[in-house]
């Protein structure tokens, strides 16, 4: 909200400072946003005095002026018809940013037509402090030289700007400003009592109350004859520093009294109504009416309307209509001041799309006990400055009940604060802010004043006193370590992640973070969004449902830093990914992507493939406490997968942790990527849960045989459609006690083999316990795994 | 023939020999032709036995130091000869050792990442645990809960996502801050409660300082003692640690959140050098969080007594402490993916932020 100086100091009485009085609201919770400072804004300029003009010699519409300035005597010349001897004028030295011009003088004085001019002298255009550019600003009395330009011309004040929080509606009018300004003890308050205004005749409208859950309250005033016209400058130029368009007297005084009080009001056109004023809900098409925003609006039946008996004159709180509204030929007036229910009111206004001075204040809660005094003083000024008679005053309704009483041991400041207040300091701050204190003991009784709607309990006031006091005198105390040793305090989840997002590091990705929602086209191509998980406000088309996996972002991303002529990208994410809108649905997955790029070097390079993408998926997967040694490996990753060139990491058929391979090649052409990507998606929360530690960490005895392994390789011909892994179980397999590895050192299909056979070629490591194998019992394992091999795969031992 | 003249001539001659070898071959011919059963020196050991008693004490001792001699001479050669086919072999096995080495990309870590763990550790020193939360909440845990009340104003500051309603028109929404984790905490009831929850939140905005998505870290003190002072310490410690510095002066002042009462910001001093941020000095006032005491709405909301239990909690930008921190001055390249200012911004995988070691 937007308030001048001026205005706060209407309300407050103090020495203080611009910078003061900013710093103290900004401490007491008003925090400023910018200060509009004409002195600084337009420091550059300031009075001068012409004290000889005459005709440029080789210009008719040049002068040459002779001025006093601050910077002493210059030669100016000048284009302005007005330019005269003796007048007093508004100086620009050389160098000076002209904003009405939008540029800068040069800083060395320029010829014009042979005469040097060091500086300008401005019109109100050029300065934007007024439309007028007919000739340059000629100030109607002598100033002093030197004298600043928005002095002379009246326009010093400053215009402060700062955030309304919104439990606090009665920041929303310059008074509500002051009342806390008062309590930090920078000013004090003025009293400014409003008067009633008796009426000459009994209010001729009748109003009726038919929606009183929104509109309990309404105050409503005829004033005749009066004679609507311009608003004085004072009241145009307040009006202009908070930033509204001045209209005409009778709609300027309610947006002043609006923004001075928190007090929304609305003139009727008296002529235009027809019957008693009723504020009843709407009643659908019969409504419709054109508001003052040029729109045309159905009221439905959960709104509240203000309407005669004709016709809809507006939303009650919101916004009035074209129909009755004022204009410069208006007479008779009848003002409204009611009070309308906050949710109602943002309810209306949030399905009407109204956005309006009134509604905002409404919707943040107005003060229920401020309808009369609205009334008063709008009547006031209307009868000051358009003449006029007015009726008397009929409130009709019941005033919402004011906040109760809050019981305040004020012992509660200390509790939550640590600040250690006396009691009549704590009194002084609440009665400063409009609260009523009473009681002897410890326990204050507080009444709440009507326009403090927000506050219902003790930690409010609790707000209240150290809010003013200053937070800046909080003692800074450190928490207490708590007394006994504690768990690490990392979660499984987070050491998962924190481990893998190292592997994977470690192994040339980089980590990106990426959104967490994604396009549903792009989407469907790896399975679609889950249930509930499509947003019904998405910030863009692109990004308007949740993502089912990682690798959207990811390989989008990859193509992007290819396009940017990157060489072999490598991306990987730890991130959530979403199935469905439980908490459960959210996942955490370990993505990565690269691209099948050889890349060139002098020493040859080998094009990376699948098992680099399996390898990747492994150690991410080791490194964040998955049993690798017990994996399954199938070929049964999902459809966004090349279908020979894929696979799953799985314990158990349902427990799948993780696929890796090509991503499918018309999921990449879907996507427009080029060429061939690897990637992986582990899935974090799929990993057993570690085993809860005994307490201590003692690792079990190393068993480390003393004996020298055994070597011994195999050759199978074995089916194609046998997994080299169903092969190395089952070698595995044959001594489980002897057998302490078995790995595979050749896979061939070329010549010598059959059609539809391949020739797998593996080592076994055979660890004797108690003593040296004999040939003998070697060769008895040989058979062994021979028979093992053949009976699991069908195959033969190549000879 | 006690001469040992003749001796002298065939030591000359068999270490000429010897010296004269280019090869281990040559230089076993000469072994052979001088120590070998027939070699001149072996045929004359032979005719020791035919010699008297006197004649044998001198050329005995005679003959066997010069077998010995040549037999030494014949190792030193062989070894010098051994020496010189090495250093041959391996003159011819040069290259060029200014050629590049095998490719081995380097990865990263996140700024964002990273600046969770140092979070994580600077308030695990002060005793918070870590909780976490979903992203997908319902409207009770983000907001009802949080004492923001149905179709309050408060509402519309956090530029809410929305998920389409379900078939009983319950709609979800996607969090927008990290508060919902200390709803979830706090109903789970174990107090004291002393937790931070880093996560991902989302707001519906994105220009030059906004995203959609970004990232929270809440606090969450219960107990029934701790009071707003140790919030104001709590937090100047964090910013002391977190800036590695002393010098980073921060101001606390009254603010309003639906779910804290009193509620304040924290701002720290900054300054502009050209593009970046620099904190710690200049005569600026940057906001970098929200805190106040748990409102007492809250506390009873998740079952407890908030004339029993008190406690703090705040929550802060993780994405705007990175750029802080770092200087990252544009928040959307976060979120970007660009290999260069991952490699630019990213951390080694090697480093983990600790306070023995350092944060970063």
């Amino acid at each position: 909200m937007k308030f001048p100086l001026s205005w706060l100091k209407y309300h407050l009485e103090t020495e203080a400072t611009l910078d003061e009085i900013a710093e103290a609201m900004t401490m007491a919770g008003l925090e400023i946003e910018e200060i509009d400072n004409p002195l600084e804004k337009f420091a550059a300029f300031t009075v001068c005095h012409v004290t000889h003009a005459e005709k440029h010699p080789d210009a008719d519409k040049l002068k040459v002026c002779t001025v006093e300035t601050v910077d002493g005597t210059k030669q100016i010349v000048c284009g302005a018809p007005n330019a005269r001897t003796g007048m007093y004028a508004i100086y620009a030295p050389l160098g000076t940013y002209i904003p009405g011009l939008d540029f800068a003088l040069d800083k060395k004085p320029r010829k014009i037509r042979g005469v040097e001019s060091h500086g300008m002298m401005c019109s109100a255009k050029e300065l934007e402090l007024g439309e007028d550019h007919d000739g340059i600003i000629d100030l109607p009395e002598p100033f002093e030289v030197g004298t600043p330009a928005v002095v002379a011309l009246g326009q010093a004040d400053p215009v402060l700007d700062f955030e309304v929080t919104p439990n606090r509606p009665d920041w929303l009018g310059v008074r509500g400003i002051a009342r806390d300004l008062a309590a930090t003890g920078i000013g004090t308050l003025k009293p400014h009592v409003i008067e009633d205004i008796p009426g000459s005749f009994p209010c001729p409208v009748e109003i009726k109350l038919e929606a009183t859950d929104t509109c309990p309250v309404y105050a409503g005033r005829v004033i005749r004859g009066v004679k609507n016209g311009e608003s004085p400058d004072w009241l145009k130029k307040a009006l202009k520093a908070i930033g509204l368009r001045p209209i005409n007297f009778l709609a300027d005084i309610t947006n002043m009294i609006s923004y001075d009080r928190c007090r929304p009001l609305h003139v009727y056109d008296l002529a235009k109504l027809d019957g008693p004023i009723r504020a009843r809900l709407g009643k659908g098409e019969a409504d419709r009416f054109e508001a003052l925003d040029n729109k045309e609006y159905v009221p439905t039946e959960e709104m509240c309307v203000i309407a005669d008996d004709a016709r809809c004159l507006g939303f009650g709180g919101v916004i009035g209509g074209t129909w009755s509204g004022v204009s410069a030929e208006t007479t008779d007036v009848f003002i409204e001041s009611a009070w309308f229910d906050p949710l109602k009111t943002r309810a209306t206004a949030k399905a009407t799309g109204i956005d309006s001075d009134a509604k905002y204040r409404f919707e943040r809660g107005v003060d229920p006990a401020s309808p009369k005094a609205g009334i008063e003083q709008a009547t006031e000024l209307v009868l000051k400055f358009c003449g006029g008679e007015a009726s008397e005053t009929l409130v009709v309704g019941e005033t919402p009940a004011p906040p109760a009483d809050i019981e305040f041991p004020v012992s509660e400041v200390k509790r939550l604060t640590g600040l250690d207040l006396p009691r009549a300091e704590i009194v002084r701050i609440l009665e400063t802010l409009g609260f009523a204190p009473s009681g002897e003991g410890d326990v204050l009784t507080v009444g709440v004043p009507s326009w403090r709607m927000d506050c219902s309990q003790k930690a409010d006031l609790v707000e209240e006193v150290a809010r003013i006091h200053g937070f800046d005198k909080l003692d800074a105390v450190s928490l207490p370590r708590p007394p006994v040793r504690r768990e690490a305090p990392a979660t499984v989840m987070q050491l998962r992640a924190r481990h893998a997002r190292r592997a994977l590091a470690g192994r040339g990705y980089s980590e990106a973070v990426t959104w967490s929602f994604c396009q549903s086209g792009q989407a469907k191509l790896f399975g679609g969004h889950g249930d509930g998980l499509e947003l019904e406000n998405p910030i863009s088309s692109e990004l308007d449902v949740m993502r089912p996996t990682a690798l959207i972002h990811l390989l989008t991303a990859l193509q992007a830093n290819a396009d940017k002529g990157q060489d072999d990208p490598r991306l990987f994410e730890v991130g959530p990914i979403y199935l469905d809108d439980t908490p459960k649905g959210q996942r955490l997955v370990a993505t990565g992507v690269r691209r099948v790029e050889a890349g060139r070097h002098w020493a040859g390079t080998r094009q990376p493939d699948i098992f680099d993408a399996k390898a990747d998926a492994l150690a991410a997967l080791a490194a964040a406490g998955a049993p690798v040694d017990s994996l399954q490996v199938a070929a049964e990753a999902r459809d966004w997968w090349h279908p020979g060139r894929s696979g799953v990491l799985r314990l158990g058929p349902k427990n799948v942790m993780a696929e890796f391979g090509e991503i499918h090649p018309a999921v990449l052409k879907a996507l427009d990527i080029d060429g061939r990507v690897l990637a992986f998606e582990i899935v974090l929360d799929a990993i057993p849960q570690p085993k809860k530690a005994s307490g201590l960490k003692a690792r079990t005895q190393l068993d480390r045989a003393d004996l020298t392994p055994v070597r011994r390789d195999f050759a199978f011909l074995v089916d194609k459609s046998v997994t080299a892994d169903t092969l190395v179980r089952a070698a595995k397999g044959a001594d489980k006690q002897m057998i302490s590895g078995v790995s595979v050192f050749d896979v061939y299909d070329g010549k010598g083999v059959p059609d539809g056979q391949v020739s797998l070629a593996i080592e076994v490591t055979l660890q004797p316990r108690d003593k040296t194998l004999t040939e003998k019992e070697i060769e008895a394992v040989g058979q062994s795994i021979i028979a093992k091999v053949e009976k699991a795969t069908g195959a033969s031992l190549r000879s | 023939m006690t001469d040992t003249s003749n001796l002298d001539t065939l030591e000359a001659e068999v270490r000429s020999q010897i010296e004269g070898a280019t090869d281990e071959a040559g230089l076993d011919a000469v072994r052979v032709s001088a120590l070998g059963k027939k070699g001149s020196v072996s045929l004359m050991m032979r005719e020791l036995g035919k010699m008297s008693p006197e004649e044998r004490q001198v050329m005995g001792p005679a003959l066997n130091g010069l077998k010995t001699r040549l037999n030494d001479a014949i190792e030193a050669r062989k070894s010098d000869l051994e020496a010189a086919a090495l250093n041959a072999a391996l003159a011819s096995e040069t290259v060029d050792v200014t050629l590049p080495v095998r490719p081995a990309p380097t990865g990263s870590l996140h700024p964002i990442t990273q600046v969770m763990e140092e979070l994580a550790v600077i308030f695990a020193d002060m005793g918070f645990a870590v909780a976490e939360g979903p992203d997908v909440e319902t409207d009770f845990h983000n907001f009802t809960a949080l004492n923001f009340p149905e179709g309050h104003p408060a509402r519309d500051t956090q530029d809410t996502f929305f998920m389409k309603p379900d078939a009983e028109g319950m709609r979800k929404v996607l969090r927008t801050h990290t508060s919902p984790v200390q709803i979830r905490t706090m109903l789970e009831g174990n107090t004291p409660i002393r937790i931070i929850a880093p996560g991902r939140v989302y707001r519906c905005d994105w220009d030059q300082t906004h995203t959609p998505m970004f990232h929270q870290v809440e606090g969450l003190v219960i107990d029934k003692e701790t009071h707003m002072g140790h919030l104001k310490g709590t937090l100047m410690d964090f910013i002391a640690a977190f800036f590695e510095t002393d010098q980073v002066e921060a101001q606390f002042r009254p603010h309003h959140f639906p779910f804290t009462e009193p509620s304040a910001e924290m701002d720290v001093r900054y300054e502009r050098v050209g593009d970046a941020v620099k904190v710690g000095s200049g005569d600026k006032w940057m906001e970098i969080l929200g805190c106040g005491m748990v409102h007492p709405n809250v506390i009873r909301n998740c079952g407890l007594d908030p004339d029993e239990y008190q406690g703090f909690a705040f929550g802060m930008g993780v994405d705007r402490l990175a750029m802080l921190k770092y200087g990252a001055p544009d928040l959307r390249d976060f979120f970007n993916s660009d290999v260069r200012w991952m490699a630019h911004y990213g951390f080694s995988p090697l480093l983990q932020a600790n306070l023995a070691t350092g944060l970063s």
